[in-house]
């Protein structure tokens, strides 16, 4: 799934995110979502990061960008992990693209 | 940031496998809706049900916006998950709306149901929007005949039935359970191969039969029926041990785990941790608990409030009872024995009266272990660690 750097990506209708005890828990919405009945899903550390930032709907460069300038750290892998987060959440359907705010 | 050596920025949780919590989880992770206590069964063993029709009953229960406020408000303080329960919860007629704003909080819905009132519009309801727990249907009986004698009402089979066809024909996950009654009793290896083929059933189902008497103590009538139906503790222990070695494996596990005296403290089981909002908006420490001194009224206050400040005083509550302090609080059977201030409440209107049968029921278990010989009574029993260990 092709990863659109100048789009906004916002969370899927077809889960509900919620922040519970310091965790982002994901809860499927919609038939299909997970393998099993009682499945959710939470996010890594970086997940969380990158989760956050994207709460401002702001495109992924913005994103991107923000987060070089937030950590100190190779400029190519944290390009790397955000598109692989979109890429991965998307494929989940738990990212879509949204309009910007 | 640094790339982490998993390729997946998402991880599925199991819920059965794993906790979702990496220190302390919320100060509430699941709660009972006991949506009303009607029901459109009237099945003799029960000990909540009211006539479906009751307008008395109807007209007490909490509106759709008040059960949505306590969802919300818990919701907020971190369930996972929302038991609806009842008397019969589809029977609410807000039942949908309800379904559907606890989901859309991100929660998920535990379902107890007779099923009669599955129609097709709910079962796609519940295939476009999955309750994410499997739905547990209650059975009465195997043929029309054992379940309508049951339920005391007559064509309910043919709706249990088209109400179950659905869930099979959507593929929505349920499991199912029934009571051993003296209609459906011989039916028991019946409904067991019919319950294999359910393809959410993973173990056998599970069985009541220890029947409790009426939690709202409204009716002696209805008490001594239902006592009439309980089956004897020898009876029952041979129930339990129809698949004897898987019996023992399981009761040697939890031996381990949860055996011996506990003493004067009368909660022993985490009151209030979970709790249940009865039909009315009364907050219970669990779904039987109906006393009124140790119920809190959420129209009147907050979640919140009922647990950081009425619970845990609840949980500190001691026995008194004599009785109670020279068999039950030496007992180190505790672990099989059913009686808990709930059971109490509804057999004795007390919180610490030893409940005659349950005692019978955890002795017979025991001697079947042979934990216990005959005659013997557990609390007079010295080497009690001794015994477990020989299990």
């Amino acid at each position: 799934m092709k990863v659109n750097r100048s789009a906004v990506y916002g969370v899927s209708d077809e889960v509900v995110a919620r922040e519970i005890a310091g965790e982002i828990i994901i809860v499927p919405l919609s038939g299909g979502i997970a393998d099993l009945e009682d499945e959710l899903f939470t996010l890594n550390e970086m997940g969380v990061v990158i989760w956050r930032k994207l709460q401002g709907r702001r495109s992924l460069n913005e994103v991107i960008e923000e987060l070089k300038e937030e950590w100190q750290g190779d400029d190519g892998e944290i390009e790397t992990d955000v598109l692989g987060f979109i890429e991965e959440l998307t494929r989940r359907r738990i990212l879509v693209v949204v309009e910007p705010a | 940031m640094s790339r982490v050596i998993s390729p997946s920025y998402s991880v599925k949780v199991d819920l059965s496998q794993h906790s979702l919590w990496k220190d302390r989880g919320p100060l509430l992770e699941r709660i009972d809706l006991e949506l009303t206590e009607r029901c459109n069964n009237n099945c003799v063993h029960c000990n909540i049900n009211l006539p479906m029709g009751s307008v008395r009953a109807r007209q007490r229960e909490l509106t759709t916006d008040r059960v949505k406020d306590i969802l919300s408000e818990a919701a907020a303080l971190g369930i996972l998950t929302v038991r609806f329960t009842g008397g019969e919860p589809l029977l609410r007629k807000d039942f949908e709306e309800l379904y559907g704003f606890a989901r859309r909080l991100g929660v998920k819905v535990l379902l107890f149901t007779n099923a009669r009132l599955i129609t097709p519009r709910l079962a796609d309801l519940w295939t476009r929007i999955p309750p994410l727990e499997k739905i547990e249907v209650s059975v009465y009986g195997m043929q029309e005949d054992s379940y309508d004698a049951a339920v005391r009402v007559h064509g309910a089979f043919a709706e249990f039935h088209r109400g179950v066809d659905l869930l099979r024909e959507r593929r929505i996950p349920f499991v199912v359970k029934g009571p051993i009654l003296p209609q459906t009793g011989r039916e028991l290896d019946a409904f067991e191969a019919w319950a294999a083929t359910i393809p959410a059933m993973d173990q056998p189902p599970v069985l009541s039969m220890f029947f409790d008497l009426r939690s709202r103590r409204d009716s002696p009538a209805r008490n001594r029926l239902i006592q009439t139906l309980r089956v004897s503790p020898d009876d029952g222990v041979k129930v339990l041990t129809r698949r004897r070695s898987a019996y023992r494996k399981e009761m040697r596990q939890f031996c381990t785990k949860f055996m011996g005296p506990t003493g004067d403290r009368l909660f022993s089981c985490g009151a209030g941790q979970n709790p249940c909002v009865d039909a009315y908006g009364m907050l219970q420490p669990c779904l039987l608990l109906r006393h009124p001194a140790l119920v809190y009224n959420v129209k009147k206050g907050s979640l919140k409030d009922a647990l950081t400040n009425f619970f845990p005083g609840v949980r500190e509550i001691r026995a008194s009872d004599p009785e109670y302090l020279a068999r039950c609080a030496r007992c180190f059977l505790k672990g099989f024995c059913e009686q808990c201030p709930a059971k109490s409440w509804a057999e004795h209107g007390t919180l610490d009266t030893p409940v005659e049968y349950f005692c019978q029921v955890a002795h017979a278990q025991a001697r079947e272990l042979r934990l216990l010989r005959e005659q013997e009574r557990a609390w007079e029993v010295a080497d009690w660690k001794a015994r477990l260990e020989q299990i």
